[in-house]
């Protein structure tokens, strides 16, 4: 390509790899980092571990809840129930849903 | 069950259908407001003020958006109002995310790396490689934790993380870059090591 002003060095390369998985490079941008790949076997293989990063990551699963901090919101929820059951519906514009 | 048919449930008035919510997603609402004021226990406090909000308001959902991008929106509401501290600018770091050693002098790699999609791949049953991942991601810096979990770990858009952190795509996308090159640098780490 004889418009490239200079090859991309992989340290750079490295740099645009996210927003080159995020569609956020320019299209002269994205051509120079793909013309680098295809030369390089190192910044293709740090492109594809970082896909796999991102397919590892989805895999975590959020942290397990403290059992108190459960208990404690359910008592919330609880409460709420309560304090909406005694106290009487107040006026609404919106439509009553049927039953 | 989905989050849309839990919500109606709890629109019916059911405590488990409650209690499966909180426990889906109670640690990432704390996460993000962690983000906003200074401390654990103010974070679970807005977490919590939220569900109250979601209790009170819960009819109102229109299910335009998905139930956890709703609950983040009434989240970083309240975070914002209670603010202990106001969202800073985030600062961008210049030097490079890969170990600097890793390259020779002229910018090319000295120590490349190597695929290790198949290593992960046979690793991500076994619960070892997700528990580094879930270590790496609790050791970044707080704003680079909280876009790497909104964004991979959750799933949400970068437009959606964008808007619900109040940072641009652009500070939102140089976040990501930094967290992940970090939970990357960790699993090339335990697949180098083999041990497991």
């Amino acid at each position: 390509m004889r418009l490239l002003a200079r090859d991309l060095a992989c340290v750079e390369a490295v740099e645009l790899v996210t927003d080159y998985l995020e569609g956020a490079l320019s299209r002269r941008a994205r051509r120079r980092y793909e013309h680098h790949l295809a030369a390089c076997d190192g910044c293709e293989a740090y492109l594809e571990q970082v896909r796999a990063t991102i397919r590892a990551t989805g895999q975590v699963e959020p942290k397990d809840l403290e059992p108190e901090t459960l208990d404690a919101l359910v008592d919330l929820y609880r409460q709420f129930r309560a304090e909406d059951a005694a106290e009487p519906t107040p006026p609404t514009d919106e439509p009553e849903q049927g039953p | 069950m989905d989050d849309e048919g839990l919500l109606e449930r709890l629109l019916a008035g059911d405590e488990a259908a409650f209690r499966e919510l909180v426990e889906r997603h109670h640690e990432t609402l704390v996460r993000v407001a962690g983000l906003y004021v200074a401390s654990r226990s103010a974070a679970e406090d807005v977490a919590q003020d939220t569900w109250l909000a979601v209790l009170k308001g819960v009819h109102r959902f229109e299910g335009r958006s998905s139930l956890k991008t709703w609950l983040l929106r009434i989240l970083v509401n309240r975070a914002r109002t209670t603010g202990v501290r106001e969202h800073r600018q985030v600062p961008i770091d210049p030097t490079g995310t890969v170990d600097a050693s890793r390259f020779a002098a002229s910018g090319a790699w000295a120590d490349p790396p190597e695929p290790f999609t198949e290593a992960v791949e046979r690793r991500l049953d076994d619960a070892g490689l997700v528990a580094d991942v879930r270590a790496a991601i609790d050791t970044l810096p707080e704003a680079q934790r909280a876009v790497v979990t909104l964004r991979d770990v959750e799933g949400l858009s970068t437009g959606e993380v964008a808007s619900l952190l109040a940072l641009s795509e652009g500070n939102v996308r140089v976040l990501l870059h930094r967290g992940r090159a970090k939970v990357r640098a960790a699993i090339e780490a335990t697949v180098r090591g083999g041990v497991r």
